[in-house]
């Protein structure tokens, strides 16, 4: 239970800095905690209690305690993709800062709201 | 084995909220990637040593350095 | 300031909700309805011990495939972006990197590099994998890239790594094609002895041929990153 806490409230903290924050770094930092804290909280979904991991490593592991491999497999895969798509956000964010040299989304004004 | 999850959560709750509110960007960021290497370990302790492996070499390393360049070429401190 | 007493209520909201939502799903509890086919089957259809292996490129190989091209998306994407203006100068360091970094990091990389491989060419025996093998490989580059200022990765060498690996995994699932049982990634090579290193037919090739790739592809996005930005540095 507290692992369902803990990832909502890491989203819950992401969410604050992408809707308050206003450097453009802490928003994508925000992002980013937004990413970690869904990929625990799909991880802490498949656990079962006092459960192995999902791999025939060795002889005599019992199959009906083993974890849900799903949720794991989707994750895996989750991950690469955060990585990679904030490289491309933080390559956006160096281009807008050679345009108006600064990172304070307030004095961005094609991005003010 | 609990009270090492409590622990870990009540840290990486609280490097959060410190990566969000310092004003050094590249202290921000390092204290991200220290987020990063907490959840890989929970998810070992939640049985998942794929997905563990995988966040702490990506997490934790290629997106903070990731991360680094690009403070590094822009401000370094937030007003 | 009353912006954020406004968003923390709003959050605050959105947290309660979710928790009651997620009570519904008792933790620790056995949820699973098709995990457990896999975990239960996975064994004698596709060869390969970890499950998480068999399920990412067996079951859904086809995600994987999509995945990746996503993955080479977003590294076009930041090569595109950022040699958009301008060419490419030196590099300048205030401060050159120290003898210790410098021969330490030579001795220290060839077995990041191998560590690496042992890592995704037992993908579907121990955990592990391409995705993790080829983000250990990237970081050995970045090794380089610290100790020595004038390091460049030759590009092209690169772009070949990553076509053919990418071809390698099309052309395998387009043989499934042809195969007698005509689906997509049908792995068509025999099981071989179950925990041993040759086995599961098809899936080590294709996570060898994912390592490769991701391991391209991420050296790629750092290369873009710290020649074209750090070059700049001086600007400002």
């Amino acid at each position: 239970m507290i692992y369902y806490i803990g990832s909502l409230l890491l989203i819950a903290v992401g969410l604050y800095a992408v809707l308050v924050k206003s450097n453009l770094i802490k928003i994508i930092i925000g992002l980013n905690f937004i990413s970690s804290g869904v990929n625990l909280l799909i991880i802490s979904v498949g656990y079962i209690n006092n459960g192995t991991a999902p791999i025939f490593s060795r002889l005599g592991l019992n199959p009906n305690t083993m974890v849900d491999p799903i949720p794991q497999a989707l994750t895996l895969t989750a991950i690469v993709i955060d990585a990679s798509e904030l490289a491309l956000a933080v390559a956006f964010v160096v281009l807008l800062y050679r345009h108006y040299k600064t990172l304070d989304i307030k004095k961005i004004r094609s991005l003010k709201w | 084995m609990i009270y090492v999850a409590w622990v870990l959560i009540i840290f990486m709750i609280a490097l959060s909220i410190l990566a969000i509110e310092l004003k050094n960007l590249i202290a921000a960021v390092v204290a991200m990637g220290a987020v990063s290497l907490i959840i890989s370990v929970l998810f070992l302790l939640l049985q998942a040593p794929d997905v563990a492996m995988a966040e702490a070499s990506i997490g934790a390393a290629l997106t903070m350095i990731i991360y680094v360049i690009g403070v590094r070429q822009t401000e370094r401190r937030e007003e | 300031m009353i912006r954020k007493v406004v968003y923390s209520i709003f959050l605050a909201i959105i947290v309660l909700s979710l928790v009651l939502f997620f009570a519904a799903f008792p933790f620790g509890k056995n949820k699973m309805t098709v995990g457990k086919y896999y975990i239960d089957h996975g064994v004698q259809q596709t060869g390969a011990a970890n499950i998480v292996t068999s399920v990412v490129l067996d079951y859904r190989g086809f995600d994987t495939l999509g995945e990746v091209s996503v993955l080479f998306a977003a590294a076009a994407g930041v090569g595109v972006l950022l040699h958009m203006i301008g060419e490419r100068r030196e590099r300048k360091v205030k401060v050159p990197p120290n003898f210790v970094v410098r021969v330490g990091s030579r001795i220290v990389f060839p077995f990041i590099l191998l560590f690496g491989v042992y890592i995704f060419v037992h993908g579907h025996l121990t955990p592990g994998g391409g995705f993790q093998g080829g983000s250990i490989i990237a970081s050995g580059f970045l090794l380089l890239y610290l100790a020595y200022p004038n390091y460049k990765l030759k590009r092209g060498g690169l772009a070949a790594i990553e076509g053919l690996a990418g071809l390698t995994f099309v052309t395998l699932g387009l043989y499934g094609l042809l195969t007698p049982k005509v689906s997509f990634l049908y792995n068509f090579l025999p099981m071989g002895v179950f925990n041993t290193l040759v086995s599961a037919g098809i899936l080590p090739i294709i996570y060898v041929a994912i390592g490769f790739k991701v391991a391209s592809e991420f050296a790629g996005i750092i290369d873009d990153m710290i020649c074209d930005v750090m070059c700049r540095g001086g600007e400002k």
